[in-house]
This record gives structure tokens, C-alpha cells and sequence, in this order.
């Protein structure tokens, strides 16, 4: 058998140990979808697959023990479900253009949970739209609020969804409900002064855990939806780490423009003599520093004016 | 009685009144409910039907125009006191009949219940309803139940129609229009899902009853039940004295509530039912058995927003009916 495998690899199959045997990827961005794609993969598994699926850590199904030979098969009929998730793709029934980029993984988000600041999975796809496909190594992941389910701080980016609160003093009875709540389970950024409550604005993490506990609406939610974003964090061999802040209080428009300008950084900088021409970007933002990074995935954005940027950063 | 009015008129009557009134309604306040991408209806002062959210229940009552959450009884110094101005309009509410028939209550606690409270008396002199119809019963309504399903007690009534609305009117004060004159009077849900059936005779035990304790683990003492309820009338006291001048300052009354931290806290330190279930027990007889002893009639008006509201899900129609049953076995 003669087969490329760099191709195969960048259209998300997988070299197994078990020879001329393959395994591919199906990912879901968001992590969310209509049941009714399960039945294709039940399909692949059983009739191409050895019968299991395997659910990857970015929210995806690995289906194992495909032959390499029926790797064209599988792509034609894993067309529908690209075309149901909405899977930014080059070629028509040529399956996945490129594995380099991950999911875009996303806790439950805001269509469920109640703590969630926002609709991760619908951010998550609307990130899929700007940066896919795309062969250099980044991961992004999405949460609704600082719990941070998904684990975003262990992704290069992390995007926490922030609620900057809205006092209504008239409407507050002073319970102190909220002031418990940031103190027990948050941030500790309320104080009681005068039977009224004050926020120290930079404390506050923007969790929303004193809209949630306000029993008079007095703390409500802010129209304009702000996130922090948190950068380069990662596991692997060399010197895992949880990613740190980068911009707190940042809007979408600025978020999307940043993770933009990153494959640009990644382009100019990425180790020519990288084994199998990969570099992960966290390893290269360890080589240019945090200003050279930051320099660039800044040009041309024009920040939300609540929008602070980490000064320094260290991992 | 009622005139049959284009919406167009309608809302030029609206800005006849304003000269005279401020006019309260239910607003749905997009994005301000407490979880993220959900709405809160409240009452706002509108200047047009359009705004006026008459499809779902507010989730907070009309009391807070009566009873404002935060009032300022009055500002002092040294040596004296002003009270806060009162404006010099009427006020037009817009609300249902289990309101109605709140507002009532609120009466004999601020009105009739021993000496009048002036603070009350000033907004509740000025007030006029118009009444909203209930055209089916919502989740958790018991008004039926409660014999608060239907009211007279209003001083106009509207029922939109397609482009058409159509205007009951029963005070003269409220009497501006005179266009075509038909035949109508409100309707009026008859029957709701939920049914509450009250015990005549809650007797002493029960306060005693272990049925109560079950209340302790589940209730988080929120208050969200008082809050929202059209009946629940406590206050607390505040005096403060501004942060810059010590000698200066305020004296409020603030909404409170028997279910939440503090509300027994007494000079000393000392305070009494501090388990959510005896606070439970509290707020549930005086709703289905104490206030009736002296009004006549019981409290609770089977709104059911406390069960719309408890995010532990405690519904206290359930409860009532437990009662019952409780007091049927014995």
C-alpha cells in the first residue's frame, strides 16, 4: 500500500498502531448538534469502523479501525454531516481540509445552564466561520462563566464569558444576598456600605453570581456581552501551564479580530525546522515574548474602550 | 359599557391623561431577567399600549407603586427635617384582577389596621386602576380558588382587538372618549389549573407539626416569594447618615421580608425562627389563617407568582394543599 500519510493526517485521519487501519475525527463545533447526526456516525462505526466511538476531549467522535483504502467512502458519506454542522470546508466529499486547528470546544453555555454569561456554542461556531480550515496548531475553547467547565485556561485561547453588573440601588433591599455570594463563591467584590451595595469594579470577575441571587432584580445583567480572554495555556511535554489573563472586559468583534491576526503571527514566526513542519503556538510565543505577540495580534484592532490588556504576562 | 377605539386613538387618550396621570403598566425589560438572554416584566410608566406587556404575568406585582421598594420618609441635620416631595399627579396602574384584589389587602394592612400609615395614604389616594383581562389562566394561578378571579373594583378596563380597543369605563374621571358605545364588560378566568383548597379550621398543632422541617432543607430563605407577592407588606428601617457628613441624612423604609436573614434580628442580638421552615410556617398561616381571623377573608389572592419565582421549586399552592390534607387526617 502506498499512502501519503501527511495527507491523510491533515484530513483528520489518524496512522493507528494497527497497520493499513485508520481512525477518523468527526468534531462538532460548540459541541453541539442535532441528534439526528449520530445516526451517521452509528453508520461509519458499524459499517467502516469496528463498531466503537470513541468521544475525543474536544468534542468530537473517533471512529477506529476504518481501512486507509475506504477513506474516500467515509468522506463522501460524512458530507452530510459537514454540511448539518456547518464545517468550513475546500473541497465537496473530500472530508475534513485540515486537522492542524482543533474544535472549537464550548461548555453548555447560556441555552441551558444558568450561570453561563452567553451562547458559547453559537460564539464557537461563529469562530469556526473565521478560522477554518487551518493546518497551524491552535486551540480554542469557549465557557459561559469563570467555573470554566470546559477548561478553557488549558487552551491557547480561552474565551470567559463576563456579565458586568447593572445596580438598580433603588430596587436593592439589602439583603446582602449577592454580598455572601461574591464572598463565599466568587470574587469578594461587594461591600455593604450604608445598607446599600458597592462594587469594586476591579475585583470583580463578572461571574453574574449577584444577578443570579438578587431576589428584587436590583443586580441585573448588561446588554453588551464582554468576555476575558485568557492565552497560551496548555498540556504536553514541555512545561504544561494554565493559560493567563490577556483582556478582560473584551467584546466579540475584538476577540475574533485577535485569534485572526494570530494565524498571521503564526505564519511570520513558526519554526521552519519544526519536526513535521508543526509548531504549537504556545511554543512560539515562548520564542518571541509576550510584547512581540502582542504587537501583532493587536494590529489594526480597535478595542471595546472597556477593554484592559495585560500589561506583562507570566506564565 | 365601552367605547370601541383605534389604537391610534387609544394612545392619543393615554397622552390626554398624562397632563393628569402618570401611567403604570407591565414592561417586559428584554435581557433583564436574571439568567442570560431572559426578560423580567415589571411595571414602568409607559405612554403607549405598544409598550405594555398584556400576553404573559409580570413577574413582580403592581404593589412597588404603592409601596415603593426604597422610600425616603425624610432628610435631616442637626436641628431639622424636610420630608421628600411628593409628586402632584393621579397615577393610572394597569393591572389584573388578583391585583385588584392585592392592592385590598395592602388597604387593610396600611388603612384599616389600626391607625392609617400617611406614607401609604398618599400614593394609594392618587391611584386609579385599569383593569387587564385575564383571557386564560396562567402557570400557577390560583385566583379562582382564592375568590380573586373577578373584580369590580376598577375604574376602566381595555380589551385590544386588532387594530381596535376597546374601552370600559366605570369612574367619570377616567370618561374622555366619544366614539362608538358597545355593549361589554371584562372577562374573567373562571377556573384555573391549579386548585387550592384551604382547611376552615388550621389548628394550633400544625405550628408544632414536623411537616414544616422538610421546608428547612429545602428553602435557601431568598425572600424572591415576598418579593414578588402582591400581599407581602413588611418593611424594614434605615437611618443613614452620609458618608461626608456625618450630620446629615436619611431615614428609609425598605421592602423586607419574614423569609430572609434578619427579619427577627432584635436589639441585643437575640433573634427567633431561624429555621427556613418555622419562617415557611410564618409567611404560610399568615397568608392562609392568621390575617383571615381579622379581616375576614385570607391574604393570599392565588396569584402564584411566589411558585413562579422559587427557584427551589417550593410551590406553596402544593403546601396549602398539604395542609389540608394534613388537617384531614387528624
Amino acid at each position: 500500500m502506498d499512502i501519503n500519510t501527511k495527507i491523510l493526517k491533515k484530513n483528520a485521519f489518524r496512522i493507528t498502531k494497527e497497520r493499513y487501519k485508520t481512525a477518523i475525527r468527526i468534531r462538532v463545533p460548540g459541541g453541539e448538534m442535532a441528534a439526528k447526526y449520530l445516526d451517521t456516525v452509528k453508520y461509519v462505526a458499524e459499517t467502516f469502523g469496528n463498531g466503537t466511538i470513541h468521544i475525543t476531549t474536544r468534542q468530537g467522535f473517533e471512529i477506529p479501525g476504518i481501512d486507509i483504502e475506504k477513506m474516500a467512502e467515509v468522506n463522501a458519506i460524512i458530507q452530510s454531516l459537514i454540511d448539518g454542522l456547518e464545517v468550513n470546508q475546500t473541497d465537496s466529499n473530500a472530508g475534513y481540509s485540515a486537522a492542524g486547528t482543533r474544535n472549537v470546544a464550548a461548555c453548555i453555555g447560556s441555552r441551558v445552564c444558568q450561570f453561563a454569561n452567553f451562547d458559547t456554542s453559537a460564539f464557537a461556531q461563529r469562530i469556526e466561520k473565521v478560522i477554518f480550515p487551518n493546518d497551524y496548531h491552535v486551540k480554542i475553547a469557549l465557557t459561559g462563566c469563570p467555573n470554566d467547565c470546559i477548561k478553557a485556561r488549558m487552551n491557547d485561547f480561552g474565551i470567559i464569558g463576563m456579565n458586568e453588573p447593572q445596580y438598580d440601588s433603588y430596587r436593592c433591599i439589602g439583603c446582602q444576598a449577592c454580598v455572601k455570594a461574591c464572598e463565599k463563591k466568587s470574587a469578594g467584590a461587594l461591600k455593604f456600605e450604608n445598607f446599600k451595595v458597592v462594587r469594586h469594579s476591579d475585583k470583580c470577575i463578572g461571574c453574574g453570581e449577584c444577578v443570579l441571587k438578587c431576589p428584587t432584580g436590583a443586580w441585573t445583567r448588561s446588554s453588551n456581552k464582554l468576555y476575558q480572554l485568557v492565552i497560551m495555556g496548555r498540556t504536553g511535554r514541555k512545561n504544561p501551564r494554565i493559560a493567563q489573563p490577556f483582556i478582560k472586559w473584551i467584546d466579540e468583534a475584538s476577540v475574533l479580530e485577535i485569534i485572526k491576526n494570530t494565524y498571521a503571527y503564526v505564519h511570520n514566526y513558526i519554526d521552519k525546522d519544526a519536526p513535521g513542519g508543526k509548531e504549537h503556538v504556545g511554543y512560539i510565543v515562548d520564542r518571541t515574548g509576550y510584547q512581540v505577540f502582542k504587537n501583532w495580534v493587536l494590529k489594526d484592532v480597535i478595542l471595546n474602550p472597556k477593554a484592559q490588556v495585560a500589561e506583562y504576562i507570566y506564565w | 359599557m365601552a367605547y370601541k377605539v383605534t389604537g391610534i386613538r387609544f394612545n392619543q387618550y393615554l397622552k390626554e391623561l398624562e397632563k393628569e396621570y402618570l401611567i403604570f403598566a407591565p414592561v417586559a425589560l428584554l435581557g433583564k431577567g436574571a439568567f442570560t438572554n431572559t426578560d423580567s416584566v415589571r411595571y414602568q410608566k409607559i405612554t403607549k399600549l405598544e409598550e405594555v406587556e398584556l400576553t404573559i404575568k409580570a413577574n413582580f406585582s403592581a404593589k412597588e407603586i404603592l409601596l415603593p421598594i426604597t422610600e425616603t420618609l425624610f432628610y435631616f441635620n442637626e436641628d431639622n427635617w424636610t420630608e421628600p416631595k411628593v409628586h402632584d399627579k393621579k397615577i393610572l396602574l394597569f393591572l389584573r384582577s388578583c391585583d385588584i384584589h392585592g392592592i385590598k389587602r395592602l388597604d387593610d394592612i396600611y388603612l384599616r389596621n389600626g391607625c392609617e400609615d400617611p406614607y401609604y395614604k398618599v400614593f394609594r389616594k392618587k391611584v386609579r386602576f385599569c383593569l387587564i383581562e385575564c383571557y386564560e389562566s396562567f402557570a400557577n394561578c390560583f385566583c379562582a380558588s382564592m375568590g380573586t378571579n373577578i373584580t369590580d373594583e376598577y375604574d376602566m378596563f381595555i380589551r385590544p382587538e386588532g387594530d381596535y380597543v376597546y374601552v370600559g369605563i366605570n369612574n367619570k374621571e377616567m370618561g374622555r372618549l366619544d366614539e362608538k358605545v358597545v355593549d361589554l364588560s371584562p372577562r374573567f378566568v373562571m377556573q384555573n389549573k391549579t386548585k387550592v383548597s384551604i382547611p376552615k379550621e388550621l389548628s394550633k398543632g400544625l405550628a408544632q407539626s414536623v411537616f414544616w422541617e422538610e421546608y428547612s432543607s429545602r428553602c435557601i430563605g431568598c425572600g424572591r416569594c415576598s418579593f414578588v407577592c402582591p400581599t407581602c407588606s413588611c418593611f424594614s428601617m434605615q437611618d443613614i447618615f452620609y458618608k461626608e457628613n456625618k450630620n446629615m441624612g436619611e431615614r428609609r423604609r425598605v421592602w423586607s421580608s419574614c423569609m430572609v436573614d434578619g427579619f427577627t434580628d432584635m436589639a441585643g442580638g437575640h433573634s427567633f425562627r431561624k429555621k427556613q421552615g418555622d419562617r415557611m410556617r410564618f409567611r404560610v398561616m399568615h397568608k392562609f389563617h392568621d390575617y383571615k381571623k381579622r379581616f375576614g377573608y385570607h391574604m393570599c389572592v392565588g396569584c402564584g407568582r411566589c411558585d413562579d419565582a422559587c427557584p427551589e421549586y417550593i410551590s406553596i399552592a402544593h403546601c396549602a394543599n398539604r395542609l389540608k390534607s394534613i388537617v384531614e387526617e387528624k
